[in-house]
C-alpha cells in the first residue's frame, strides 16, 4: 500500500441501523426505569467521580442506546457507588441498580 | 337584546363556542363559515392530547351547541364597512349583514412542509404530516403507512425556525408529536418510535403525563436534536440525519416513515378579511390583539373581535376559553356591563 | 421518489438568464485540471450556439482560493473581484460569466456584500482606483457558465450525435450529479432548482438522455474544502468525504459522474486511485472507475467532440467504459498524443484500479 501521508478516516456519524441494542434491550428489561431519563443531569453534576472524571451516569446511559458499549463501560467503572445520584433523580431512576446490571450484563 | 346582531367569522372550536356563548348571552350571533362545513382544523384530527378522547366527541358536542344558531355556509365574504359603529358585511351570494360586533375566529393553517426542502415533503414517499396522520387513524388508508419498523417525528417543523420566517413556538406539536407516537406504537407494537425534538414544551395539564407514558409504556425514544436532511435509499427507505445534541454526536438512520410536525400559521383567508377590516398582524404573522394581557379578545378596532389560533398558536382548551371570554368581552361592549373598549 | 415535487421547487427556483453578449472568465484551476472543459464552452457558445462570449487576457484569479485558504482578507479578495468587474466594463460588456464555482460564490457574494453595506462598495472602488487606477461597474447579470450550458441544454440535444444511453441495451446512462457548495448553498435562489434539489445538471442529464441517480449523500460536499486538501496533513478529511459519497452511491452503479466545479471533478477523479490504493476498492465494473467529468465535457461527448480533444486522457479514471456504452468511436492510439501529435506522455498504470 502507498503510504499518502493521510488516510480514510471513520465518519463520525453514528449509524443507528449497524448498532446491536441487544445488551441494552436486557438492561432495559431489567431495569424498566432507564426508559424514563429526560437527561437533566442532576446525576453528573452531583457525582462525586464526575467532579474529578469524565463519569457521566446520564452519557452513560445515552452512549448505551448509541452503541457506543466499551466507552460506557470505561466510565461505569470510575463510579464510586456513593448513591447520590440515586438520592436526587427526580424521574426517582434506580441508578445504583443500573450501574450494577451495566457491569454484569456488559461483562459477560 | 336579540336585535344585537354578531358576526362570528370562522366555524372551526373558536366561532362554534363564541356563537355558542353569545346565543347563551342572549345575543344573536351569525356563524360565517368558507367551507362547507363547521369544525374547522378539528374535523381533521382524531384524537386529542392529553386525555386521547376523540376529536369526534368535542366536535358533536360544539355541533349540537350551535344547532340552532343562524350560519352561513361557504359563504364568500366581498366587503365589509362599518357605518357609525355598524358593520355592514356583503357575501359573494348577494346575501348582506347588519352586525354590532364581529369576532374573528379565522384560525390556523398548519405550517406546508414542502417548504422545508430538506425534509422532502412531496419528494420523497415515505414522508408525511401530522396532519395526514390523524387522517391514518381516521380511515386507515394510506399506502405509505406499511408495517412500518422504524418510525421518525420531526417537532418544530415550520416553528421555531428563521429560515421559514416562523420564529414562534407552535405551542402544541410537543404533546401531539408524543401522543401521535405513542399511537402509532399501539398500532405497529414492533416498531421502534424516535421523537427529534430541540427542547419538549409539556407545558400543560396531563402534558408531562404523556412523556411519561410515551417512555416508559410506549418506549418511545426521544433524541434531542433536529433533523438536518432526509433523502432515500436504493430500497426507497428514508435516511435521515441529526445530531445527536445530548451526546454531541451526529447520527444516521434510516426509517421507514417520517412525521413532520407541522406548526401552526394564521390562516391564509383571514388576510382579506383584516384588509377589510384595518386590522394589522402582529411579528408572527397572526392577528394583532390589543396587549398581550387584558385585551387579548380586542383589536385595535372598536367592535372587531377575535378568538383563538388567529392571534397566536394555541391549544384546544385555551381556544376554548378564549372563545367564552370573547361573548364576554362582546357582550360588555354592547353596554350591558361596564365597557373597557 | 415523486419527480413532481422536486418539478415544483424547480419551478420556483428558475432565473432569467440574457442570452448573448458574456464576459467570460476561466478558473485559475481548471485550465490544468481539464484542459479541454474551457475551450470546449467556448467553441460550443461561439460556433456552435453563435453567441458572442468575450475574453480578456489581463483577467486573473478572483482571489477564492487564497481567501477561502484564510491566505488573504476580504477586502482584498473583493478589490481583485472589481478589477474584473472593471475588466468587463472597459470590454463593453454587462453580462459576466465565470467558469469557477468558487468564483460564482465569491462574486455572488461580494455583490450581496456590497448591497447591504454600500459603504464597502465605495472602499473597494477607491482601493481599485488607489491600485489600478480602474474604476468598475457592477455586472448587470452574473451567471456561472453551467448556467449557460442548462440555458441551451435542449439546443445541445437537438446538435448531438450521442445521447447519455448505453447504445447496447438502450437504457439510459445512470448518472450521478455533483453541484459545486459555492453554486448555491451560500444563496440558494441564485441557483437553478435551489441549493437542496438543483436542476442545473441534472437537467443537462434528462435533456441529453441519461437518468439521475438521487442517492443518500447527494448533498454531501466533495471534500475539497480548501485548507482540507491543500495541507498534507489534512487531506484525510477531503478523501473521507469523497468516499463517503462512493460508497453511498456504489449501489445505484452510476455509468458517470457530472460535476460544475472545479474541485469536485477533480476530487471525485482522483481520489477513486487513492481509495482504490488504500482499501482495494473500486466503484466501477471490471476493476474501472466511474468517470467524473465536468458538464462541458459531458456536452462535448454529446456533441461528437473527439474525447482526446476534451482533454478525458487527464483523468484518472479510465474513461474509454463510458465512451463504448455511448458508442464513441475513439483511437485508443491517440490518447496521449496533444496538439500537433505532441507525445504527452503515457501515466503508470496503477495496480488498484484499471487504466486500461
Amino acid at each position: 500500500m502507498i503510504d499518502f501521508g493521510f488516510c480514510i478516516s471513520k465518519s463520525s456519524h453514528i449509524m443507528m441501523d449497524d448498532i446491536d441494542l441487544k445488551y441494552f434491550n436486557k438492561l432495559e428489561t431489567l431495569n424498566p426505569d432507564i426508559k424514563t431519563c429526560m437527561s437533566c443531569g442532576l446525576c453528573t453534576a452531583t457525582c462525586t467521580a464526575g467532579n474529578f472524571t469524565d463519569m457521566s451516569f446520564r452519557k452513560i446511559i445515552l452512549m448505551l442506546q448509541r452503541g457506543k458499549d466499551k466507552e460506557a463501560v470505561r466510565l461505569v467503572k470510575k463510579c464510586m457507588m456513593c448513591g447520590k445520584c440515586m438520592m436526587l433523580c427526580s424521574r426517582g431512576i434506580n441508578t445504583r441498580n443500573i450501574l450494577l446490571s451495566i457491569t454484569r450484563i456488559y461483562n459477560e | 337584546m336579540n336585535e344585537h346582531r354578531i358576526l362570528v367569522i370562522g366555524g372551526g372550536p373558536a366561532g362554534m363556542e363564541t356563537a355558542y356563548q353569545l346565543k347563551n348571552l342572549g345575543l344573536n350571533p351569525v356563524i360565517i363559515e368558507r367551507s362547507d362545513k363547521l369544525g374547522g382544523n378539528l374535523s381533521r384530527w382524531d384524537r386529542l392530547f392529553p386525555t386521547s378522547e376523540p376529536a369526534e366527541a368535542l366536535l358533536e358536542k360544539l355541533m349540537e351547541q350551535t344547532k340552532d344558531i343562524e350560519k352561513k355556509l361557504n359563504a364568500k365574504i366581498t366587503s365589509i364597512e362599518k357605518e357609525n359603529n355598524i358593520f355592514h358585511l356583503k357575501l359573494s351570494n348577494g346575501i348582506n349583514y347588519k352586525a354590532d360586533a364581529i369576532v374573528l375566529c379565522t384560525g390556523f393553517d398548519l405550517f406546508k412542509a414542502e417548504k422545508k426542502q430538506e425534509y422532502g415533503y412531496g419528494i420523497y414517499n415515505n414522508v408525511i404530516t401530522n396532519a395526514e396522520l390523524e387522517k391514518y387513524f381516521k380511515t386507515h388508508n394510506d399506502e405509505r403507512i406499511n408495517e412500518p419498523k422504524r418510525i421518525g417525528f420531526v417537532h418544530c417543523v415550520g416553528s421555531r425556525d428563521v429560515k421559514v420566517n416562523n420564529t414562534y413556538c407552535s405551542k402544541v406539536c410537543c404533546a401531539t408529536a408524543l401522543k401521535q407516537a405513542c399511537e402509532i406504537k399501539e398500532e405497529f407494537p414492533e416498531a421502534d418510535v424516535y421523537c427529534f425534538y430541540m427542547d419538549l414544551r409539556m407545558f400543560g395539564k396531563g402534558y408531562e403525563d404523556i412523556y411519561l407514558k410515551a417512555q416508559k409504556d410506549f418506549d418511545i425514544k426521544c433524541v434531542r436534536g433536529r433533523v438536518c436532511e432526509v433523502s432515500e435509499n436504493i430500497e426507497g427507505k428514508l435516511v435521515i440525519k441529526a445530531e445527536d445534541t445530548l451526546l454531541g454526536t451526529p447520527m444516521k438512520m434510516t426509517l421507514d416513515l417520517l412525521v413532520l410536525m407541522c406548526g401552526m400559521e394564521k390562516s391564509k383567508s383571514s388576510n382579506e378579511i383584516q384588509k377589510m377590516l384595518n386590522i394589522s398582524n402582529n411579528e408572527d404573522g397572526f392577528i394583532e390583539t390589543r396587549d398581550l394581557f387584558s385585551g387579548l379578545n380586542l383589536t385595535k378596532e372598536k367592535g372587531v373581535f377575535v378568538a383563538g389560533a388567529c392571534t397566536s398558536p394555541k391549544t384546544l382548551p385555551e381556544t376554548l376559553a378564549e372563545a367564552r371570554s370573547a361573548a364576554m368581552e362582546v357582550f360588555n361592549y354592547l353596554g350591558f356591563q361596564d365597557v373597557r373598549n | 421518489m415523486i419527480v413532481e415535487g422536486k418539478q415544483k421547487i424547480w419551478a420556483d427556483y428558475q432565473k432569467d438568464i440574457p442570452d448573448d453578449h458574456y464576459f467570460y472568465v476561466r478558473s485559475c484551476i481548471r485550465q490544468s485540471f481539464f484542459p479541454g472543459s474551457e475551450v470546449t464552452f467556448l467553441d460550443i457558445t461561439r460556433n456552435k450556439l453563435g453567441k458572442d462570449f468575450y475574453e480578456s487576457a489581463y483577467h486573473t484569479t478572483c482571489g477564492g482560493i487564497a481567501y477561502h485558504s484564510d491566505s488573504i482578507p476580504q477586502e482584498t479578495a473583493m478589490t481583485i473581484i472589481a478589477r474584473q468587474f472593471a475588466l468587463m466594463h472597459e470590454s463593453g460588456y454587462e453580462n459576466y460569466v465565470c467558469s469557477c464555482i468558487t468564483s460564482f460564490g465569491c462574486y455572488t457574494e461580494t455583490l450581496e456584500t456590497w448591497h447591504e453595506f454600500p459603504e464597502l462598495e465605495a472602499k473597494i472602488r477607491q482601493y481599485l482606483w488607489d491600485s489600478c487606477k480602474k474604476d468598475f461597474a457592477k455586472p448587470k447579470y452574473l451567471a456561472h457558465a453551467s448556467d449557460i450550458i442548462y440555458k441551451f441544454r435542449h439546443e445541445i440535444a437537438r446538435q448531438a450525435k450521442y445521447k447519455l444511453v448505453n447504445v447496447k441495451t438502450g437504457k439510459p446512462l445512470k448518472v450521478v450529479e455533483h453541484i459545486g457548495c459555492h453554486y448555491a448553498k451560500m444563496f440558494p435562489s441564485k441557483g437553478f432548482g435551489g441549493a437542496e434539489y438543483p436542476h442545473v445538471l441534472v437537467g443537462m442529464i434528462e435533456a441529453w438522455g441519461g437518468e439521475v441517480v438521487d442517492y443518500p449523500e447527494r448533498r454531501q460536499c466533495c471534500g475539497f474544502g480548501f485548507r482540507q486538501y491543500l495541507i498534507q496533513a489534512n487531506r484525510g478529511y477531503s478523501l473521507s468525504n469523497t468516499y463517503k459519497k462512493f460508497e453511498s452511491m456504489e449501489a445505484y452503479e452510476p455509468d458517470l459522474i457530472i460535476t460544475n466545479c472545479p474541485g469536485c471533478p477533480y476530487f471525485l477523479d482522483r481520489w477513486q486511485y487513492v481509495i482504490a490504493e488504500q482499501t482495494g476498492k473500486t466503484y466501477g465494473k471490471n476493476g474501472y472507475g466511474i468517470p467524473a467529468l465536468t458538464y462541458e465535457e459531458v456536452a462535448g461527448l454529446v456533441m461528437g467532440y473527439n474525447p482526446w480533444d476534451l482533454g478525458l486522457q487527464m483523468h484518472q479514471v479510465a474513461v474509454e467504459p463510458l465512451l463504448e456504452k455511448m458508442g464513441i468511436e475513439y483511437d485508443p492510439k491517440t490518447k496521449y498524443k496533444g496538439i500537433n501529435n505532441k507525445d504527452l506522455g503515457t501515466p503508470i498504470n496503477p495496480i488498484n484500479i484499471r487504466l486500461q
